[in-house]
């Protein structure tokens, strides 16, 4: 089964690549932006067919090392 | 006295750092990250800088997951010595030995240059050669030195007078200037201005001679 990872920094976080995102959108014209952030996103092959075992697998996964806590959020979907 | 240099793929300051211990007088022996235990009467440990693993995920985060940072963490539980620099800081914040975050610089350049730092505090073993309040200069060289934490931490840090050096003018985001902070126990430092490119006089810079001195003065009488 796959699950895939979206990783975010969490609000309130100041994030200078998206600022640095949204004003070279400003700069080609697009003027109706307000906010950018990004995030990641990182899909799995796993092995496990349960999808309840395999969320909470990622899970720990993500608390161990995909995601750094103290500054992002994450959000785990099953495909 | 003994200093263990962790080396990763990818460190670039390692023997920088292995130099700055041994002339400070330390014997210093170098451990690949593959290891699961540090060389016996070990005092410090130093995390060097560098792109450990390429900067992959997060600065830092691979490396903090490696064999010998397990052992890394049992010496410092124990009450051990360790330093990290530059990618080191960032390691040692993976691991959570210390508090916060840092992120990419506010200006999103890489920035190299030597920078004045205000000694906050010398009550530590790494800046008791240091007067509370002087200035000294040390190279920086960082893309992710923009130190960010929640305001328990930053009230904890200067609360605990566990900041041991600011920008003195705004480099790179960081929080209150934080360019490195001690543990709690005082005996951890993250810092991403490089005190070992400042060591000697062939380098330009002597300001980070201190630290090493000091140190090798706390391993003796440890």
């Amino acid at each position: 089964m796959k699950a895939r990872v979206h990783i975010m920094l969490k609000t309130g976080v100041l994030d200078p690549q998206g600022e640095a995102v949204r004003h070279a959108l400003g700069s080609l014209g697009f003027g109706g932006v307000e906010g950018v952030r990004q995030g990641k996103v990182i899909e799995l092959d796993l092995t496990e067919t349960d999808p309840k075992k395999a969320e909470a697998e990622v899970t720990a996964m993500c608390d161990a090392l995909l995601a750094n806590t103290v500054i992002e959020r994450y959000e785990v979907e099953l495909l | 006295m003994k200093a263990a240099v962790l080396v990763f793929p990818g460190s670039n300051c390692d023997r920088d750092l292995a130099v700055a211990f041994r002339q400070a007088g330390f014997q210093v022996e170098m451990v690949w990250h593959k290891e699961t235990s540090l060389p016996n009467g070990i005092d410090i440990v130093g995390v060097p800088g560098g792109f450990s693993f390429g900067d992959y995920l997060r600065c830092g985060a691979i490396a903090a997951r490696s064999p010998i940072v397990s052992a890394l963490k049992s010496h410092v539980e124990k009450g051990g010595y360790a330093i990290g620099i530059c990618n080191g800081f960032q390691v040692l914040l993976e691991t959570g030995l210390l508090p916060g975050a840092l992120m990419r610089n506010a200006g999103l350049k890489f920035i190299c240059r030597t920078v004045d730092l205000e000694v906050v505090t010398a009550k530590s073993d790494f800046t008791r050669g240091y007067n509370a309040g002087t200035t000294v200069a040390y190279p920086v060289a960082h893309h992710d030195g923009n130190y960010q934490a929640t305001d328990d931490i930053r009230k904890a840090l200067k609360g605990e007078d566990r900041i041991a050096f600011r920008y003195t003018e705004g480099i790179n985001g960081s929080v209150d200037n934080i360019a490195g902070i001690l543990s709690e126990n005082r005996r951890v430092l993250g810092l991403m201005p490089h005190p070992e490119r400042a060591a000697e006089l062939t380098l330009g810079l002597t300001d980070g001679e201190a630290m090493f001195r000091t140190l090798a003065g706390a391993a003796v009488d440890a």
